[in-house]
């Protein structure tokens, strides 16, 4: 049964038939889930899709929020984006708009896939989509990395948490960097030790990372949290892909991730009690101040 | 429990914002009126902890009124469902409760009533990631999350009943994976919520209602089922 509990068992998977990542989280699903290896393909299939219509709508139809606070931004970013007055970059521009999208998208009640959750929903697709349109990948490529990124969410679900209200938003934009991170390195074609790396590098560089929701809802900083992810996972799958390695593995960032993520006070983990939600913009926000 | 799937990960495909707060709700108002027979004609929600505090900038309400017409966590109508109640003519409430703390932070009651006025109410929990768990059927403690294909078994509290319903699914070689009989009292009436790993097929429904004891049956198929159940049968 091709199944494992921590990144260390993941490599031993990967090392013994020379397999990806994204092969051995397929075949898991297969064998754990009993179903056929194309009927798991054409689901992922759908939710790339679906990723692709919350990244790109927004850009031509801006959508205001359930809560008022944020719309518009990704279409503000797509017109720099197209004017060449980017300072970011094609790879990490392109990538904070589609993030910030899928952030716009989800706010408006619209659909969106949850990678892992859905307030962190915009920094896999954001970044994957935009290596997809720097480098022109086909779709089945993408859809491949996905199961990448699902072991690594699946590892940090298993092992430790993706819920704000347990460990703060390294929690979850967190973890949805981490899991972009991996994935674009198999996209670049580095290998499952480098997408470790990578994951580690990323939960490093977050760690501690606070929930704060102003008015409690999923919108404002999370949507400016998808674009910080996205760069966040930028840099630590550059990092990977040059061959530095890392002294502390994915399986120990977690742990320490988890145990910092129980340390944070309950005022700064989706409660909306501290934090930008506490600030008096953030508060007047919400009509309490 | 079932494994962490990797569509757990990558999903579920839902419409924000929460996945507590809007697909969770939509998946138990979805439970809720799968477990009901007959045509929906009114729903009171009553809502508690967070639920009741922050309904509205998370489109529970929307979500919770999408869940009972039937509309799954993906489906684009939820945005809309206050209008699509409406010329259904279903009619609709919200009560906040915010007295009550002895209850799991996201938590919904949800009563139905039908055509013929009968009534049902539900109480589910919201978990987190969408999962959702029905903890009370009318007045009776339950444990239901749809995570598994499952039958829902309105019958009369007495002997036989449930050797009725197990000698069905055996004939039909449906595989039990768990099964649970809840009841009012002695003798009244009684729940029985069977969770299997095979496909229900709609004809095990008319077999279980031979037996006189057995009132009611509904069928949940799990979520990635739902679609294939529907063409198949």
């Amino acid at each position: 049964m091709t199944d494992f509990k921590s990144a260390k068992d993941l490599l031993e998977l990967c090392g013994a038939g020379q397999c990806l990542i994204s092969d051995v989280m397929k075949q898991r699903e297969c064998e754990l889930g009993e179903t056929a290896m194309d009927k798991v393909c054409r689901r992922m299939e759908r939710a790339l899709d679906i990723m692709k219509q919350s990244a790109f709508t927004p850009l031509k139809s801006p959508i205001k929020s359930m809560g008022g606070l944020i719309g518009g931004e990704a279409a503000k970013l797509e017109r720099r984006c197209r004017d060449g007055m980017d300072i970011g970059g094609d790879v990490l521009s392109r990538g904070i708009t589609y993030a910030m999208a899928v952030l716009e998208v989800n706010a408006s009640m619209g659909l969106i896939v949850a990678a892992p959750t859905a307030g962190s929903a915009g920094v896999v697709p954001g970044l994957l989509l935009s290596l997809q349109q720097k480098y022109n990948y086909p779709d089945e490529r993408v859809r491949d990395v996905l199961f990448n990124a699902g072991a690594i969410g699946y590892l940090a679900m298993r092992n430790a948490t993706v819920a704000g209200a347990v460990g703060g938003c390294q929690a979850e934009a967190g973890v949805a960097a981490a899991m972009a991170a991996s994935a674009a390195v198999e996209l670049m074609e580095g290998t499952p030790q480098q997408s470790l790396y990578a994951a580690s590098t990323v939960l490093m560089n977050m760690l501690g990372l606070v929930c704060d929701p102003v008015r409690g809802l999923v919108e404002y900083p999370c949507q400016n949290r998808n674009a910080a992810g996205v760069a966040n996972a930028l840099i630590a799958a550059e990092i990977a892909l040059s061959g530095i390695r890392q002294l502390i593995s994915f399986d120990e960032m977690l742990d320490t991730m988890y145990l910092v993520g129980k340390k944070i006070p309950y005022e700064l983990r989706e409660t909306a009690l501290g934090g930008c939600a506490a600030t008096p913009s953030g508060c007047g926000a919400c009509g309490l101040s | 429990m079932a494994f962490i799937s990797v569509f757990d990960v990558i999903g579920p495909n839902m419409i924000g914002p929460s996945s507590s707060h809007t697909a969770g709700a939509c998946a138990i108002a979805y439970l809720a009126q799968k477990m009901k027979s007959g045509t929906l004609v009114k729903a009171v929600f009553t809502l508690y902890g967070s639920f009741a505090r922050t309904y509205r900038g998370h489109g529970t309400d929307r979500a919770l009124l999408g869940g009972i017409m039937g509309f799954s966590t993906d489906d684009v109508r939820i945005r809309d469902s206050f209008s699509i109640a409406r010329e259904r003519g279903i009619e609709f409430c919200f009560h906040v409760d915010e007295k009550e703390t002895d209850v799991h932070p996201n938590t919904v009651d949800i009563r139905m009533t039908g055509e013929n006025g009968e009534t049902m109410t539900v109480r589910g929990e919201s978990l987190g990631g969408g999962k959702v768990r029905i903890v009370r059927i009318n007045q009776v403690q339950v444990d239901f999350t749809g995570e598994y294909n499952a039958l829902i078994i309105i019958q009369q509290d007495k002997p036989g009943v449930a050797a009725h319903i197990t000698r069905c699914l055996g004939d039909k070689k449906i595989n039990i994976a768990f099964m649970r009989i809840f009841r009012e009292s002695r003798g009244q009436k009684a729940y029985t919520i069977v969770e299997t790993d095979d496909l229900l097929c709609a004809d095990i429904q008319d077999e279980l209602l031979e037996n006189p004891g057995i009132m009611d049956v509904m069928i949940v198929q799990k979520e990635e089922n739902r679609g294939e159940a529907d063409d198949g049968f």
